[in-house]
This record gives C-alpha cells, structure tokens and sequence, in this order.
C-alpha cells in the first residue's frame, strides 16, 4: 500500500478530508450531515493516513489517544446536557443565544455542543479501533 | 396515640435494620463483648412496647401506615392490639437474651458479627410479621424471615448438613409462603380489604364468600408449614443444625410460632367454621402425638426438644382450631409459657453442649454440682414445660383441658391433649433432669458453669415463667385478656389463679398427665427402642421424601440443560432462527395478516440497476471462493444500500452508509489478510439444505410481514410533529440531524456511548496477549500505544 | 416500490441467515454485516418511501409545505449504521483473537466454555 504517490499525498488528502469532516459537522444543522458523518470522515482520513504513513505517524499527528477523544467527546455530548438544569427545565432541553455578527445571526445553541460530542466519539472510537487494526499488521 | 409515640414505634421497628448494619463493624471493635452493647436495641423496643400494655389492655389498638407502593395499595403500615403485642413483647424480650447468650455462645467465632448482623435481620422481619397492618408487607416480612432462617441454619455453611437442612428450610416455609401470597392476593380479591383492621372489622366477608375453601387452604398452607404442621414437620428438628441460639429464638419461641399467629391472627374472619374446626384440631392433634412421639425416639437434647416444639405447635393448632373461648384461653397461656420455656431450655441444651461438649442424654449426668445456675433455670423450665406448679405452665395446662373438655368432640381431643402432654412431660424430664441428677458421667469437655452470657438467658426467662405464675392475675388481665380479644373479636373475661378454685376435672387430668409422664420417662428406653423399630419398619419418612425430590429435581434440571444446551453452535442458531421463521409466519398465517398481492413495483430504468446491483452483490458473497472476493462484495451490498437510500431522499443515510462500508471493508481487509482462512463453504450439502430452507424461510416471513405493514395505513403523527417543529422551536432546518441531536438527544447519548464501550472492548481485546505471542511482542505493542498517550 | 424493497429486503435476510448457519466465523461475519444493512431498509421501508425529496425545510420556511421523505425512520437508521459498524467491528476483532488463541475459525470446534466432556456440576446439597 506504501507507494511513493499514495505517501506523498495522504497527508494533503488526510487534511482536506478532516477539514471538509469539520464542514458537514457544522452544517449538519440544516443541510445534509452532522456529527456522525463527519465523524466517520474524519476517521476515515486518519485510518488512510495511517495505512500511508504508518500508525505511528497519526499517533503523533493527532498528539492524543483517539479514546480520549472519543472519552472527550461523551463528556461534552453529557454537559451539553446540564445547562437545562439550571433553568429548572428537565436534562438536554435545548438552550440557545442568537449571537450578531458580522451582519448574520448566528445561533449557539446546546444541540451544536451536542452534535460535536458526537463527532469527536465517532472519530475517537472508530479511528481507535482502525488505528488498532493496522498496527497488528506490521507484527 | 401521640405523632411522638408514632414516630417512637417506626424508628422501633427499624432498629433491628440498622443493629444489623452495624453489628459486624461493632463485633470487629469489641469483640464478643459487643453482644451488652447490642442487647440495648431489643431491651429498649421491649421497654418502648411495654407502654402499650395499659392501653391495649383497655381494649385499645394502635396504627399508623406510610405508602409505599401507592398504585397497588401497599404500605407501611404497623398495627398493634393484644395478639401482636404479645408477640412483639416475647420476641423483643427473648431477642434481648438471645443476643446476650449469642456473644457468649459464639466467643471467639470469626463469624461473629455476621451471626449477629442475621439475628438481627430476622428480629426486625419477625417484628413486621406481628406488627404489619397490610396483607402484603406481612407477607413480604413473612418471606424475609424464612430467608434470615435459612442464612442462619446455614451459618455453619461448611457442612452438608448445614446446607441441607437450611435449603430444605427455606424450600418447606418460602413455598408455604408462595401459599400465603396466594392467599393474601385471594382475600384482597374477594374483599377488597388490604389493610388487617379493615378486614377484622367486617368478620364476615371471608367466611361469607365463595372462596373460603380455597383461602382457607392456601392459608392453611403458608401457616402449617411455617409452624412445622404434619407433614411438614420434618424441616424444623433438621433446622437444629443451626447454632443453638437461633434454635432457641428462630425455631421454638418465635419464628415457628408465626404459623400459629397467622391462624390467631385469621381467626375472628375464618375461623368457627366447620371446616377449620375439623382440619386444624385433626392436623394439630396428629402433629402433637407424632412430635412427641419422634421425640422420645432421639438422644439428642436440641434434637429432643426440636420435636416437642413440633408437638408444641401442633397443641397451638389444635386448640386454635377448636374456636373455644376456653381452649383458645388456653392456647394462648400456653403460647407465652412454651415460648418462655422452650427458650430457657435450649440455651440449656447449648450452655451443656458448649461446657460438656456434648449433648447426648446418654452420656450426661450428675452436672449438678458442676452446673448449678443452669440446673437451677432448667429445672424451673422443665417444670414449666411438664405442667407442674408453680408456674405458668401448669396455669396453661389447666385452662386448657377446661377448654378441650367444653368443645363437641371434647373427649377424643382431651385424650390426645392428656397423651401429648404425658409424653412431653417426660421428654422434658429427660432433658432437664437427666443431665443434672443421678452419677457424675464423664464428658468430652470437663463440665464448668458458664459465664453470665449463657446463664442469664435461661435464668431470666425461667424466673419470668414463674413470675408469671405468681402474679397470675396480672398477667391475665394484662397480656391474655388483651390477646384473646384479638382472636375473639369481643373482651372476654379473664380470671387467673395459679391454685385452681375448686377441685374439678382439669386438676384430675393434671394428675393423669404427671402420672402418665412418670411412667414413661421410667420407662423411656423401651418407648425409645421400640419408636426405633417402629420407624425403621415405616422406612420412609417425608425428610427421606425431600430429598428424593430434590433429586429428582435436579435430574430434570440437568436433563433439560443437558437437550437444550448442547454446545453446539449452529444448534443454537438454527433454533433461533427456525423460531424467528416460525413466529415471523405462523401469525400471519394464523392471524389471517397476509398481504394483498401487491402491485408490479413501478422502479425507473437506474432503480433496476441499483437493485440488480444490490442482488449481484450478494450472490457473490454466497458464491466466494476466497476472502478477496467475500470483502468485494460485501462492499457492493453496502454501496447498493447506501444508493437506495439516496435515491429515496436520505441523503444523511446515504453518506453515512458509504462512510461505513469504506471503513468496514478497510478493516475487513486488515483483519482477513491475517486470517489463515478458506472462506469457501464447506457444509455438508444436507446441513446447506436445511440452512437454506430456514434462511429462506425467515426471509419470506420478513418479506410478507413488511409488505403487509406497508398496505396497511400509515399514522405519519410523530413524523409530522417533528416537521413541523423542528425549525420552530429547536431552529435546525435539517429534520433527521435535529431529531438526532435535540428531539431524541438521550437516546442519541446513549448510542454515542455503546460506540465508546466496543471502541474500548476492540482496544480491550488487541490488548490482551496470552503465551503464544512473545514477550518482545508484547512489549512492542503496549509502548506504541502508551506513548501517544505520554505526549501531551 | 415498498413492494420492491421489501422482495429485496427479504433476500438480505435470507442470505445473511443462511451465511450465519454456517460454522465459519468468517462468514457468520459477513451474515452480520449484510444482517445490520437489513434491518436498517427494513426500518427505512416501514417508514414508507419518497422519492428524492430530503427531509429539509426550505430557508424561507418554517415549517415542511411538500410530501418530503419521513424523517424520523432515517434518524434511527442513522444511528443504527454507525452502532452496527462499532458492533461489527467488535465482532470481527472478537473472531480475529478467537483466531489467534484457538487456532481455528470452526465454530464447532470453539469449546472452551461449553466443553464436550464438561463433567456435571454437583448434584448434591
């Protein structure tokens, strides 16, 4: 799988899917995706930079563990949550500013720290398991 | 009764929950000592309940009820009148003595805090049998008691023995109490009354209605068990397998005496029939003779006393059944004296075991002199038990041939009154005196007195038995006036005196019985000898009986096991999905669900196309001769599903979908290239037909039921809900994103959190290494995943 | 086209159950792969079926005016999709290690829980 083309564009490839991943999470409001597809793009991209350049390599790009992403993820999909409390409103009702800026509404809502939970447990878990994968192969 | 007074009972019937709590960390600081401190919580519930004597005694009760169960009408709810605070009375009292003679009984056990913590458990749950207002909780203290009864008989868990007789224990009174359950529930079926005072308060509804005979059996069940009625007597000597103390509380003067307090308690609504006036005098008198009878047979002194408890219990019951005023006068005089008796002397039976180390009459006596305190309270005790003056006992005996003497068949019942108790009379002999009098004996252990801890028990309740006695007025007018209230429904006239007023039938009975007891305990070899032969001819007792079925049991068990669980895997598989098949059509069949038959389906050109793809995709799958192909095609199902679904307009699922097959092909590939593998079928072409018909099969059925739904009409409700708010209320214009991250948020935390956890099982499950994989391997392998980790 | 769809629903079951009554883990692996994308059209097509027509309200809109795809059946799969992906990846690791430690991929022969002379467990008290 190692060829030199495959190797030398996998990172720019890697990249463009993991920001392209970022896009359909945060349009997944409106439009087609979401915090699960893009999870699951964003994973894809490590898996493939992992096959091309070796797990070791994604293992020191993405600096964390991917479980701590996936844990990371769970934590802040929970405290979206928790701020209903607060309202006397019973867990996960949806809380929401409407933020003015740069001539655009823009709402930041409780459902959006929501979906990125989501994103982050799906590319956390699944990359942890691909990622896993591919290193018993060089065994 | 005062809110403080209220508050006073609740916190005293929960005392023995939080003494068990804390017993085991109390023993660990105090070792046996624990058992002064301990003694303090059934002293002050005694002390707290005595307060009602007065009152109750006016003809008062008490109540007061928490809900608990609201919707089904349970609660918690304690009722007090003379037949529960009798109860309470005895079991707060001998529990405080109990306790006392468990810290020395059990000095020095490892165990000791456990034993505590049960005896504990068991006082409280006995509390809420006497004390419960509601039907159902008294039915669920009824069962936590059979439960503290089995973990104590057990306690000595390391011997057969043990373990037998507390799970046979716990198979006679928890299926008895399954009885009662039934019971109960049959009563608030028939009455509508949950609630004891209000079921007491309309006596007629139970004995007016259609279900007596079935109440009256399954109650009959629940209480002749628990109080070791013929023939279910054979769990209770098994039970003196338990240390002595529970054998002195649970089995004599408490626990057993439940089945009774179930009959007392029942007697103002079912009984006076003549039903129970023929069932419970001929099972109560049957129970009194074959106890007795078994007792004189045995050498052993618990074992002894174990089957005049039975014969004891089975006097109670007769005497309950005869619905006298007299004879239940006398049922409950003798009630209180055995409790007090039979107490006393099984903390004798094991102060003699523990000081002697032994407890075979055979080889005991003269420990008089070496035993006086304890020879002092047995004697007293046994004295009680024979029916001899001065004590309550023999108060007890004469009220109740007064009573046998007034009822229809008075005679026959009298004679086996007279006979029981001639018999008991001299096992009581046997017990007490034959230990104590005659030549000194060698015993294993060189016999000394005993600490306090075990002689304040027996001496105590002695004294008591006697006092009792001496002050009989009082206590007639305080605890047996108030408790024959209970069962008779109006105050009776109560007027006791230990020197009988006139010279008259009973006091002659009394004579014949202490006559007939002499004689026999003269006499008790040959009675032994030839009890001996007499069973040995029978052969086959109920105890022999319970094994047997156990047997049986466990053979069916494991013959069951054994067909259903084979170990085969595609046995297992194809039972399930032969049943799937089987339940996907046979209702449709059955049900008449059939679909119509359904139009062409009217597909555009590419629809075809992707369907035919979908169908190619897997038929190579089934055809794949090699692991390559098998992941291809896997591949094309998956991009075929994630095609339909775009053409359907889920254009979310569709992207997810080929996400996942991109992956799941990835990963198939990563994993088979090291499988060492054929994938290619190789079933026999028999086992391939039988697979196929069933696979065929559950398809079809999965295919006409979805047809049949999808003809039926569609209640589009939740769907159109979610349209029409999903931009009003939660501003998100892509429905499926909003119902999954704001409509159905929980649920989709819970999901995020499954893909977690087998994230963490598949890192789980490549982490674990066994023998076969080398060492270097290993450490190799847990760097590369540490180390990310360390970076920060 | 539900009709359609449920003929071609029905097949995916009935290849998955049949690779499933195989003794190969391998292919009971693949039964479950082809099993998960069946159960989600089969809940997909319970929800009836539109052609083309996403679940998306207009921006100018408040709420859905046209016939569109029924939501609700296609959040459920969505989460479905990505649970049985987690799941068979679980599975096929389970079968991998399965693999290396028994050294066979014969369900039959797979016996450590269940051995075929497991003697009975005590019969008595």
């Amino acid at each position: 799988m190692r060829t030199i083309i495959f190797r030398t564009i996998a990172p720019y490839l890697t990249a463009l899917m993991i920001l392209f991943s970022i896009f359909v999470l945060l349009r997944g409001h409106n439009e087609p995706g979401g915090g699960f597809i893009g999870g699951l793009i964003a994973a894809s991209a490590l898996a493939i930079y992992g096959i091309a350049c070796g797990v070791t390599s994604v293992r020191r790009a993405i600096r964390v563990h991917p479980m701590s992403l996936a844990a990371f993820g769970l934590l802040i999909a929970t405290l979206a949550g928790l701020p209903s409390l607060f309202f006397k409103q019973t867990f996960m009702t949806t809380q929401f500013i409407t933020l003015h800026a740069f001539g655009t509404e823009i709402d930041l809502m409780t459902p959006m720290l929501f979906d990125l939970g989501v994103y982050f447990v799906v590319v956390g878990a699944i990359s942890s398991i691909a990622l896993a994968l591919e290193e018993r192969e060089s065994d | 009764m005062t809110p403080v007074a209220t508050d006073t009972t609740i916190l005293a019937i929960l005392a023995p929950f939080a003494a068990a709590a804390i017993a085991p960390v109390l023993t660990k600081a105090l070792k046996h000592n624990a058992a002064w401190v301990l003694a303090l919580v059934p002293a002050l519930i005694f002390l707290h309940f005595t307060g009602f004597v007065g009152d109750v005694s006016h003809g008062e009760t008490y109540g007061a009820a928490w809900q608990w169960v609201p919707t089904y009408g349970v609660n918690f709810s304690f009722f007090i009148d003379g037949l529960s605070l009798l109860f309470t009375l005895l079991i707060s009292g001998i529990g405080t003595f109990i306790i006392l003679y468990a810290g020395g009984y059990l000095k020095g056990h490892a165990q000791q805090g456990r034993f505590f913590s049960f005896l504990f458990l068991f006082m409280g749950a006995m509390l809420g049998v006497v004390l419960s207002d509601n039907l159902i909780t008294l039915f669920i203290y009824w069962e936590l008691t059979s439960i503290t009864s089995f973990l104590l008989i057990g306690f000595d868990h390391l011997r057969a023995a043990s373990r037998r007789a507390a799970l046979q224990a716990l198979v006679v009174t928890g299926g008895g109490g399954l009885a009662l359950l039934a019971g109960v529930l049959l009563i608030i079926g028939v009455t509508g009354h949950m609630s004891l005072t209000e079921l007491l308060a309309d006596p007629e509804a139970i004995r007016g209605g259609d279900y007596y005979l079935p109440i009256f059996l399954l109650i009959l069940g629940g209480a002749f068990t628990k109080s070791a009625q013929f023939p279910f007597h054979f769990w209770l000597p098994n039970a003196m397998e338990a240390p002595t103390p529970v054998s002195a509380f649970l089995h004599s003067a408490t626990m057993v005496k439940a089945g009774v307090y179930l009959l007392m308690r029942m007697h103002p609504v079912m009984g006076d029939t003549t039903l129970w006036m023929t069932v419970l005098p001929l099972f109560g008198g049957v129970t009194l003779l074959i106890g007795t009878l078994l007792a004189m047979r045995q050498t052993d002194m618990k074992l002894m006393l174990a089957y005049t408890t039975v014969a004891s219990l089975g006097l109670l019951v007769m005497l309950t059944g005869t619905s006298s005023e007299k004879a239940l006068e006398g049922a409950v005089l003798y009630l209180l004296a055995h409790s007090l008796f039979k107490g006393a002397l099984f903390m004798v039976a094991g102060t003699v075991d523990h000081e002697a180390g032994t407890r075979d009459i055979t080889k005991l006596g003269g420990l008089r002199g070496a035993m006086p305190v304890t020879f002092a309270a047995a004697a007293m005790a046994a004295l009680s038990m024979g029916g001899l003056p001065p004590f309550i006992g023999f108060i007890a005996k004469e009220i109740l041939y007064e009573g046998t003497l007034g009822v229809g068949a008075g005679l026959l019942v009298t004679a086996v009154a007279v006979v029981g108790n001639g018999l008991m009379f001299a096992v009581a002999a046997a017990v007490a005196l034959k230990p104590f009098i005659g030549q000194k004996v060698d015993t294993p252990k060189h016999a000394h007195e005993g600490p306090i801890l075990l002689f304040a028990g027996p001496v105590a309740l002695a004294l008591t038995g006697l006092a009792a006695a001496l002050f009989a007025h009082t206590t007639g007018e305080l605890f047996i006036g108030p408790m024959l209230a209970s069962l008779m429904g109006h105050q009776p006239e109560v007027d006791l005196h230990l020197i009988p007023a006139h010279v008259g039938m009973p006091l002659l009975l009394s004579l014949v019985t202490v006559a007939l007891g002499i004689v026999l305990y003269l006499k008790i070899d040959t009675v032994r000898a030839l009890m001996i032969q007499v069973l040995a001819a029978i052969g086959w007792g109920p105890d022999k009986g319970f094994d047997q079925a156990i047997k049986g049991l466990v053979g069916l068990a494991t013959w069951v096991t054994r067909s259903v669980q084979v170990g085969w895997m595609q046995t297992y598989m194809t039972m399930v999905f032969a049943m799937t098949a089987i339940a996907l059509l046979v209702p449709l069949f059955l049900a008449d669900g059939l679909p119509n038959w359904p139009d062409f389906p009217e597909f555009r050109f590419f629809e075809w196309g992707i369907l035919l793809i979908a169908v190619v995709g897997l038929g190579a799958i089934l055809a794949a001769a090699n692991r390559l192909t098998a992941i291809v095609s896997l591949g094309i199902q998956g991009f075929a599903v994630a095609l339909i679904f775009m053409l359907f307009g889920a254009p979310d699922l569709s992207f997810t979908q080929f996400m996942v097959e991109t992956l799941s092909v990835v990963i198939l590939a990563l994993v088979m290239t090291r499988l060492d593998l054929a994938p290619a079928d190789h079933r026999p072409f028999g086992a391939s037909v039988v697979s196929g018909i069933i696979a065929v099969a559950v398809g079809l059925g999965v295919m006409l039921t979805l047809m049949s739904i999808t003809q039926q009409p569609f209640d589009t409700s939740l769907s159109d809900f979610f349209a029409q708010y999903a931009r009003v209320i939660a501003h998100g214009r892509n429905i499926v994103n909003v119902i999954i991250v704001d409509f159905r948020g929980v649920d989709t935390l819970g999901e995020i959190a499954v893909v977690v956890l087998t994230g963490l099982c598949v890192l789980a499950l490549i982490r674990v290494k066994t023998k076969t994989t080398s060492a270097q391997d290993e450490g190799a392998g847990e760097e590369a995943l540490a180390k990310p980790m360390e970076v920060k | 086209m539900e009709t359609g769809l449920s003929v071609l629903i029905g097949l995916f079951f009935a290849v998955s159950v049949y690779l499933m009554l195989s003794r190969q883990l391998v292919r009971i692996l693949l039964g479950i792969a082809i099993l998960g994308n069946a159960v989600n059209l089969l809940i997909f097509t319970a929800g009836r079926l539109t052609r083309q027509v996403p679940p998306l309200i207009p921006e100018h809109l408040y709420t859905l005016v046209e016939a569109t795809a029924n939501p609700l059946p296609q959040a459920l799969v969505l989460t479905a999709i990505v649970i049985s992906f987690s799941f068979f990846a679980f599975l096929l690791v389970l079968a991998f290690r399965a693999y290396q430690e028994l050294g066979t991929d014969d369900a039959n022969e797979m016996r450590v829980a269940e051995p075929e002379d497991d003697p009975l467990p005590p019969q008595g008290y």
